[in-house]
């Protein structure tokens, strides 16, 4: 039931926008499409100012992804995650979230197959999915379409929140499922 | 920060995948990946003219203002430099509200009109506000009601009940989300990630 609401208001959402704003601008005598391809000219040159941004990000990312680093890192750290009690299965999930939104959606994927859908492991990947969001390619575009080079605080706070966001998903998952 | 990271996942890369043996797949993600990121970035340049396109109209119609104004109970405290019928409230809104509907495509555009419009009270071009730094911890952390996606891949691998997974993920966005509004506020007021006044100042 909660569903099948939200569905329909994500269904309709963008058309009820379109239809309103444009409504309602033309009671508030908008020359509408003037107006409309005044705003839009702006589009090219944001979409193509994210460029430099998103390829430092997406190279580094591939890179580190392709050769092998990240088990290395999970080998690493795996003593202080077994004594947190976490999955060992779950970790490729909790490194590749933050760094890659297609990545993390392959492992996902892989690791429900792999364990099947009803498994704890495999319930478990799919909170971490929606838990957080691919913090590393969020900084880069939305930084990178106002030409912002200097983060500050940014993906520190981005990281914490996804760490939280994991564990809370890992944690909760065992009481669930 | 990022300049360390960004080091590290290079060096890293490159030198495991030397180590490995597999230098050569590494050497060709980087350049499979520079493709990606313009066609992703190229891929933009539709749906982000026709939603600034809108979202002007919006504008000059007054909905943006309205709509700032109509929530500003609620983002006062997390946005406090920028003003409460600035258009910036009203696009970061409709981004955060699209975000949690799962409005993907609707979502982006509207972010990045939310950060043009922030970099409008920014005196300092090439550093990032408070509100920027606010606005990108709630996005990272993201509001996500119907993992829809998920669910699908879910119930395709033939799971019994894909969408009880709906409460978990609610409640773990949540947390992220929480911590990322906790952790902006505490990091903020660290020296090293602190404006000084010359710097910025908020109109």
């Amino acid at each position: 039931m909660f569903i099948k609401i939200v569905e329909a208001i994500s269904r309709y959402a963008i058309p009820f926008i379109f239809v309103g704003i444009v409504g309602y601008a033309l009671t508030k005598k908008v020359k509408v499409y003037e107006v409309f391809t005044e705003g839009a000219k702006e589009g090219f040159h944001t979409a193509v100012r994210i460029i430099p941004f998103l390829v430092a990000m997406l190279v580094a990312i591939g890179v580190f992804r392709a050769s092998g680093a990240m088990d290395l890192l999970i080998k690493a750290i795996s003593p202080v995650t077994n004594l947190l009690r976490i999955p060992a299965e779950t970790l490729p999930m909790a490194f590749m979230r933050p760094l890659s939104g297609g990545g993390a959606q392959g492992v996902k994927t892989d690791i429900i197959n792999t364990h099947g859908p009803d498994s704890l492991i495999g319930r478990t990947v799919a909170v971490m999915m929606g838990s957080t969001e691919t913090t590393f390619y969020v900084l880069a575009v939305y930084f990178g379409s106002v030409a912002i080079r200097k983060t500050r605080h940014s993906l520190p706070v981005g990281l914490l929140a996804d760490l939280a966001g994991l564990l809370t998903a890992i944690y909760i998952s065992k009481i669930f499922f | 920060m990022i300049n360390i990271i960004w080091a590290v996942l290079i060096l890293s890369g490159f030198i495991v995948g030397a180590i490995n043996g597999n230098i050569q797949e590494v050497t060709d993600a980087a350049i499979a990946n520079a493709e990606t990121a313009v066609n992703i970035a190229l891929g933009l340049i539709g749906i982000m003219t026709l939603w600034l396109g809108i979202m002007k109209v919006a504008e000059e119609a007054g909905i943006v203002k309205g709509l700032a104004r109509l929530i500003s109970p609620v983002t006062k405290k997390l946005f406090s430099d920028v003003p409460a019928d600035h258009p910036a409230r009203g696009a970061i809104v409709m981004n955060l509200a699209a975000n949690i509907l799962g409005l993907g495509n609707a979502a982006t555009p509207l972010g990045l009109k939310a950060m043009q419009e922030l970099q409008k009270l920014n005196n300092k071009k090439d550093t990032a506000t408070d509100a920027m730094v606010m606005f990108l911890a709630i996005n990272t952390s993201s509001v996500t009601l119907i993992p829809a996606t998920t669910i699908g891949i879910l119930s395709s691998a033939g799971g019994t009940n894909p969408t009880n997974i709906i409460g978990p993920t609610i409640i773990a966005t949540t947390v992220s989300t929480a911590v990322a509004i906790i952790a902006c506020k505490l990091l903020g007021k660290l020296p090293k990630y602190q404006l000084k006044h010359d710097e910025y100042s908020a109109k």
